[in-house]
């Protein structure tokens, strides 16, 4: 179980977060949403260690991450990262065998090796393996990182907008991915995401956050109600149910 | 490119440099051979040792400080490092005095310098490399600004000191692969190869690192804490080759780059030594040309600078922030 207690930080005065608090149980997949600014990158930033919080602190499985080594937290818990971009020379292959680092730090056996291929074939990428990330296009070179994020084979895994720059056959595929790996390895995601369809179609729980806050944390059903969710993005929102699903229409 | 075939084409061009590595030496060590061959040989390996050391410090310091600020236009000499040393010894030679400046040991005095060097530019990268990542522009003006200012100081110092200590002071800073400094040649070879060695034991953290803070994180790596090691090491190869020889510029952006284009790979269980191996081969070769076939027309250190100062303003106008 993620606990996140009390988490707040301002940026020169300007609060981000206002004394967050969640707890993300073990197991299924969360969809974070929410209207732009927010706070959803930022507290997944101070989750994965790469922001310090002002007050408040996050743990995981009770172990404290501000204070854990950065290696053991890093066998329990994947961070994949809005923009991702490196200046090195980097096959595909590389870059997800790097995601075996904090098990093998960087010397790769056969079993590492195995789940590289596993996660190459995971995404559709075994074609494109031997590759430098140049030459790939925006959406390969997402699958690619998300890729490596598997390949670390962790318990835990955030996804900062995964579906960005991917067309409907790879964010479909990418969502199903997510949900098989929740369902039969027993992963806890958390996925920041934009599409509130998706995020109903393919959830178990939703968190909304609003102005730094958890404004609600419950299943799709609760979650996707027109008024709520026009009052969230302070925009007329419909919501409609089509073949058993919820969609919301504006 | 499959593995196979990338391991293939790293080997061929290891095979490829340590050639022209060994025809440079050959060449600078035997051609011209006149007169009391057991005295020029002697003189001749001075000084090749001087231009070894300085060409995979300042390789090797490159390809590593490039990686830790993610980007391939820095060098240590363009963020003013080696104005920062030069400074330093302008100050001591100044307060203590030429006369006392010679009198000390040359090696203590190499290794005083060189702790100052860490702490000031511990202090001054911190504050540059902080917390919030910095557009790379802004370190860059950043870093020629401040090299500016430290040459001024220098200037200024110079200018108001005793001519005579001048010369004295002139005679150690000026970049000149001519005069090695012969005194420290032991003591640099034994740090320039302990620092290697650390380098080599750092070389897959290296590889994590320039994947860029957020990710070396994520992937459990105490980035802040190996980020100041390995900018002390880079620091301390920094004040070894322009103890040696004086600031050279464009040199280490030289060499890294073209190892970056040489070698298809990302780690630096290569690139370090590659860029350290192009390094002798431009150093000795260019040296051998010029002063045995050209004999003697031109300085190797204006020739590096030209190259390199052309390859930087191709690289700005690529936009090479990549």
């Amino acid at each position: 179980m993620i606990e996140v207690d009390g988490i707040s930080l301002s940026y020169d005065g300007t609060p981000v977060l206002r004394e967050v608090a969640l707890r993300l149980p073990k197991g299924g997949v969360t969809a974070i949403i929410g209207p732009n600014g927010a706070g959803k990158s930022t507290l997944l930033s101070i989750i994965g260690r790469i922001l310090r919080a002002d007050a408040g602190r996050v743990t995981l499985d009770g172990m404290d991450l501000a204070q854990a080594p950065g290696r053991e937290v890093a066998r329990r818990l994947a961070v994949l990262r809005q923009d991702n971009h490196t200046s090195a020379r980097l096959t595909v292959r590389d870059l997800v065998g790097f995601g075996r680092y904090p098990h093998s730090r960087g010397r790769l056996c056969a079993e590492d090796l195995a789940q590289i291929d596993r996660a190459l074939e995971y995404l559709g990428l075994s074609d494109l393996a031997d590759r430098f990330l140049d030459q790939l296009s925006g959406g390969q070179r997402q699958r690619a990182h998300i890729a490596m994020i598997l390949a670390q084979d962790t318990d835990y895994i955030l996804l900062d907008e995964p579906l960005n720059n991917l067309d409907i056959r790879h964010a479909v595929g990418i969502m199903t991915l997510i949900r098989r790996a929740a369902a039969e390895l027993g992963k806890t995601i958390a996925v920041v995401m934009h599409d509130i369809n998706i995020a109903a179609a393919c959830c178990e729980r939703i968190v909304v956050m609003k102005e730094g806050q958890v404004i609600a944390h419950d299943t799709p059903a609760e979650i996707m109600k027109a008024e709520f969710l026009s009052e969230v993005y302070e925009t007329p929102i419909e919501v409609v149910a089509v073949k058993d699903r919820l969609l919301a229409l504006y | 490119m499959s593995p196979e075939a990338r391991a293939r084409a790293i080997t061929g061009r290891f095979a490829l440099l340590g050639v022209l590595a060994v025809l440079a030496v050959a060449g600078f060590m035997l051609l011209g051979l006149r007169g009391n061959w057991g005295f020029v040989l002697s003189i001749r390996t001075g000084k090749l040792a001087g231009l070894v050391l300085v060409a995979v410090a300042v390789g090797s310091a490159t390809v590593v400080f490039q990686t830790l600020t993610s980007n391939r236009i820095l060098t240590p000499s363009i963020m003013g490092f080696d104005a920062l040393y030069i400074l330093l010894q302008t100050v001591l030679v100044f307060s203590l005095g030429a006369m006392q400046t010679t009198a000390l040991d040359a090696r203590a005095m190499f290794l005083a310098e060189t702790a100052m060097l860490l702490a000031f530019g511990g202090l001054l990268y911190h504050w540059l490399f902080g917390a919030t990542a910095r557009s790379l522009h802004l370190l860059l003006l950043a870093g020629i600004v401040l090299g500016v200012f430290f040459r001024s100081i220098s200037g200024l110092l110079q200018r108001i000191m005793d001519p005579g200590e001048f010369l004295v002071l002139q005679d150690r800073m000026f970049a000149s692969f001519n005069t090695v400094n012969h005194e420290l040649l032991a003591l640099a070879a034994l740090i320039v190869g302990a620092v290697l060695v650390a380098f080599w034991r750092m070389r897959r953290v290296l590889d994590v690192l320039a994947l860029g803070r957020e990710a070396a994180i994520g992937l459990g790596v105490a980035h802040a804490r190996m980020v100041a090691l390995a900018l002390g090491l880079v620091t301390v190869l920094v004040a070894v080759s322009t103890a040696l020889v004086g600031p050279i510029s464009f040199f280490g952006l030289l060499v890294a780059n073209l190892a970056y284009l040489m070698f298809p790979t990302a780690r630096h269980a290569v690139l370090v030594p590659a860029a350290s191996l192009l390094g002798v081969v431009a150093l000795v070769g260019g040296q051998t040309i010029l002063e045995r076939v050209l004999s003697h027309d031109t300085a190797l250190s204006v020739v590096v600078e030209f190259i390199g100062g052309i390859v930087f303003i191709l690289l700005v106008m690529r936009g090479g922030a990549r």
